[in-house]
């Protein structure tokens, strides 16, 4: 535990260094983000060791705030969320401290990397947190944090308004974690997470409430449609590493929270577990719909997320019905997968945002259509960024696939399950997982064939470089991470028993039963993977000696004997992904504007499409229009008066000393 | 492991390059023409590994990097697909899985090689190919569980192993809907009428033979002999759901999984010779039908349990 404070303190000296050395740029970029990996590298270390079986550390210390003890504690389940943080926020604090030069005159080093810093502290300390208003404190800085960072360019309107989307997103959210909070706190009689656990059972009307406050509340964090709507704003904005730390790892605090409230709350009910399926369908499946239909490659990324915070949701779903249901394969399988893919998503995330980060810093737009071409330019960045798109897309040998098996084998052991109510839903995850998986596969082809295959379709393409060593270590790292997890998933799974003894209320015996048919079959796929690389390796020596004697040429890409093909023939991201886009096309809404070629002597003609987020049109934009409108019949109490407000004061205090006297 | 067990996966890797020829056989035979050689697509992979070379200066890794990925996957995915009797060599629970996974690294694989060459036709390919895909994913997904519900095993090789003619006698129905929903998958994932025409020579109405246009010599030669291993992979798959084989001694299994295959081979040049290619935009009608075909199955398997 001291290394972890240890680690605390040098991110939050980090923070207050690099504060102190605004005069100097370099200066103020050296230590925060020096700062910053040297704290991640120092808690990292107990971390590692409670995951290799350590046992759990805890630590509690007085603190004068009502209600409030300094209570950390360090399980399995919170080295699991741990692990990720750290990681992944060193690698883009490296990334950043190259990434942000290129912003020099327009962001401030030594208001950046505070932030940065500060954000780490508080995303570690509210995985760490033992009592529910050090937790409160913490994601209150975490979120305070990543809205400085995300309006980092406040200098554009968009970005400030992409900043108010998620300052507003993030306080709904607070507001009902406070309440889930009070609730729990009056039934235990205690704000701390022990004694939570001690009130058990709640009576299951409250325990539903605590249950649809959560959801509420860290569903808002993690991106649960509806619930989505700040991300595909907030992401394009932030600074393409703060992006990574965001989406990689901060949206996973809301599962984090989401999974620890329900071992406050005892054995689940059904209904829970069918919610998480339903909702994990929707996000799943529309959050890669949506992605599919944006230009901008960092919205299409924060879509993407919604998407795979839908297959970690189908995950803790499946896992929350075999608890329900007796199953120990279903509840460890499915719990197993959720956890794991959200330290996949980390890795292949963080490698993605990093990626298109190196793509802006290069040419300057975020527009994919005005791409093309960069693989053969930007090397590094372009095979790497081909790694992360196969592992997002569950393909094997790579990570993603990995998590999406032990959904999937999950669900297939749902289906054997007698009781139709397990089979039923554990069907519709299967439909689900294989249509998102098919939807993300064509998402992925269109940026990686859009970006970074094909011809250059616009000038921004012509000066692009691979990025220096800063920002290609982390993602190499990262990569590595992906295909390393892919080819031996066995390593992170094998460690998870900790994590999963809380979440699937089995003793360790059963759950090392259960993990072992998740073991076994991960071990298969070591070997396929091995197979299918040692397959690819003697093939492509084989084709090289075969070609060696004989002759081989370049030409022009045939275009059906047209002898002058130009990049503007290719097949643009819109044209790709029309087919899906216009099947799926009463969910999308996608508008589109168009000046067609009339007459016998036609003008240009011009075409646009955009996707706008149908939930913040349709929904929030009308409920607040709504809230607003019906509160401003309240208006009339507020108007400026300040004799009028001393008189509600008195008022109110003689009201108070009526009903106290009564 | 068994000697048994290298079977499956040599027999595909030697016999696949049949089927395309027996499917262009029966169209032939049926429209009164005496067609190429049984033997065909042998001759053709050959004289393509033989040639040398031709790159467009669009392309780069990726497109060189196609055709043996998508080799490697399929025949990966043929180490796991029983066949006759024998069990596959890698077989373990949830291997199904690995098997659709499999496939969409092919696939993947050939969508990035066509994109990579920047052709306006080849990036219609793909866009088609990755949109059906998707469509018929959930449906083999589905018919899988269909197979895996009614035989309580989670392995392909210990559900085939399990599905003897007992079982199609309690399962009969839901396991002809099933066969259905594969024979769709089979036609769209192998790019066969109605969803694709492999015989049309129009860049523009074409899916898959339009994204290996750029791809010549040995390359090609690749993507042929990769082509007719998914043939012989799904139809193993197909063949093995159709016909109840574990009751028989292993080389009477064989021999019926063999002429199993003759017939899909045979069953799908007549569907070839008597359907014309669907128009695109009713390929997803046909896939959400296939979908359609296993949910049904999948309720009738329960239905079975708990009543």
């Amino acid at each position: 535990m001291l290394l972890i404070l240890a680690g605390l303190g040098l991110l939050v000296l980090g923070a207050i260094a690099s504060l102190m050395a605004a005069r100097s740029p370099r200066r103020a970029t050296l230590l925060g983000v020096g700062g910053t990996i040297a704290g991640c590298a120092c808690a990292l270390v107990p971390v590692v060791r409670v995951l290799l079986g350590h046992a759990p550390e805890s630590l509690r210390l007085p603190w004068s705030v009502p209600f409030g003890v300094f209570a950390l504690g360090l399980d399995g389940l919170s080295g699991f969320f741990l692990l990720p943080i750290l990681a992944l926020s060193a690698l883009a604090a490296l990334y950043g401290s190259e990434y942000l030069g290129a912003f020099r005159g327009r962001v401030v080093p030594a208001r950046a990397w505070p932030f940065f810093a500060l954000l780490v502290a508080a995303m570690a300390l509210v995985v760490l947190a033992r009592n529910g208003v050090l937790f409160l404190v913490a994601w209150e800085i975490m979120s305070l944090a990543a809205y400085f960072l995300v309006v980092l360019e406040d200098e554009t309107p968009a970005v400030r308004s992409a900043g108010w989307t998620y300052l507003v997103a993030t306080h709904l959210g607070t507001a009902f974690l406070i309440v889930m909070f009070v609730v729990l706190g009056h039934e235990a009689g205690s704000l701390d997470f022990e004694r939570f656990g001690a009130a058990l059972p709640l009576a299951a009307p409250l325990a539903g409430l605590v249950f649809v406050l959560a959801m509420i509340g860290f569903g808002t964090k993690a991106g649960f449609m509806p619930l989505h709507v700040w991300l595909p704003e907030a992401h394009p904005a932030a600074p393409s590493h703060v992006s990574a730390v965001m989406s990689g790892v901060m949206i996973k605090l809301g599962i984090y929270g989401l999974l620890r409230t329900l071992t406050f709350l005892g054995p689940p009910p059904a209904w829970w577990g069918w919610t998480l399926v339903a909702v994990g369908l929707t996000s799943g499946v529309l959050g890669v719909l949506f992605a599919l239909a944006q230009h901008d490659l960092k919205r299409l990324l924060a879509y993407c997320s919604v998407e795979n915070i839908g297959i970690i949701a189908l995950g803790i779903g499946g896992g929350l019905l075999g608890v329900h249901h007796g199953s120990a394969a279903l509840a460890v399988l499915g719990f197993a997968g959720a956890l794991l893919h959200v330290v996949n998503h980390a890795l292949f995330k963080g490698l993605l945002f990093l990626g298109a980060g190196a793509v802006v810093h290069a040419t300057g737009t975020r527009e994919m259509d005005q791409l093309g071409g960069l693989l053969k330019r930007m090397p590094w960045t372009g095979s790497l960024f081909v790694v992360g798109a196969a592992a997002i897309c569950g393909l094997p040998p790579l990570n993603g696939f990995a998590s999406e098996f032990l959904v999937f084998l999950g669900a297939y052991q749902g289906v054997l399950h007698p009781a139709a109510a397990v089979a039923g839903p554990a069907l519709a995850v299967l439909a689900g997982l294989a249509l998102i998986g098919g939807l993300a596969a064509a998402c992925f082809a269109k940026v990686i064939g859009v970006v970074f295959l094909g011809e250059a379709r616009s000038g921004h393409v012509a000066q692009a470089h691979d990025p220096g060593t800063a920002m290609t270590l982390p993602m190499v790292v990262l990569a590595s991470g992906c295909v390393l997890v892919g080819l031996a998933p066995v390593l992170l799974v094998g460690r998870m028993g900790g994590a999963l003894e809380p979440l699937t209320r089995l003793p360790a015996v059963a759950i090392e039963l259960a993990l072992a048919p998740a073991l076994l079959p991960l071990q298969w796929i070591t070997l396929a993977a091995a197979v299918l690389l040692a397959l690819v390796g003697t093939l492509s020596i084989w084709r090289r000696r075969r070609l060696a004697g004989r002759p081989v040429r370049e030409a022009l890409t045939w275009d059906c004997g047209y002898a002058r093909p130009t990049p503007r023939m290719q097949y643009t991201g819109s044209s790709f992904v029309r087919p899906l886009t216009r099947l799926f096309g009463g969910f999308l809404r996608t508008r589109t504007t168009r000046v067609a070629p009339v007459g016998p002597f036609p003008g240009p003609a011009a075409l646009a499409t955009a996707t706008p987020d149908v939930f913040r049109d349709a929904l929030f934009r009308p409920a607040f229009r709504m809230a607003s409108g019906t509160l401003a019949k309240l208006r009339w109490l507020q108007h400026g008066r300040v004799q009028l407000y001393v008189l509600y004061i008195l008022l109110t205090l003689v009201v108070l000393l009526v009903w106290k006297l009564r | 492991m068994t000697a048994l067990a290298a079977l499956p996966p040599l027999c595909a890797l030697v016999l696949a390059p049949l089927l395309p020829g027996i499917i262009t056989r029966t169209r032939c035979w049926l429209t009164g023409r005496r067609g190429p050689p049984l033997l065909q697509t042998y001759t053709d992979i050959g004289k393509l590994l033989a040639k040398g070379a031709v790159y467009s200066r669009t392309t780069t890794a990726v497109f060189r990097a196609g055709p043996l990925v998508g080799l490697a996957a399929v025949v990966t995915a043929a180490a796991m697909v029983p066949f006759g009797t024998a069990a596959a060599p890698l077989a373990f629970p949830g291997d199904l899985i690995l098997l659709c996974g499999l496939l969409a690294l092919m696939r993947f694989a050939t969508v990035l090689a066509a994109l990579d060459t920047g052709s306006a036709f080849e990036g219609m390919g793909a866009s088609r190919e990755v949109q059906f895909a998707a469509l018929a994913e959930p449906a083999l997904v589905l018919a899988l569980a269909v197979v895996v519900r009614s035989t309580g095993n989670l392995s392909l090789s210990g559900a085939f192993g399990a599905l003897t003619s007992a079982a199609w006698a309690s399962e009969g129905a839901a396991l002809v809907l099933v066969l259905g929903t594969l024979f769709v998958v089979y036609l769209t994932e192998n790019a066969r009428v109605p969803v694709d025409d492999p015989g049309t020579h129009l860049e523009l109405t074409m899916i898959h033979e339009v994204m290996v246009l750029d791809h010549g010599g040995p390359d090609l030669g690749l993507i042929h002999y990769a082509a007719a291993l998914k043939l012989w992979v799904l139809g193993a798959l197909l063949v093995g759901v159709a016909l109840p084989v574990q009751d028989l001694m292993p080389w009477a299994g064989l021999l019926v999984a063999l002429a199993g295959m003759l017939v899909l081979a045979v069953l799908v040049g007549v569907v070839e010779t008597v359907m014309a290619r669907l128009k695109l935009l009713r390929v997803p009608q046909l896939l959400v039908g296939a979908t359609a075909l296993a949910v049904l199955a999948v309720v009738l398997v329960m239905r079975g349990r708990v009543g």
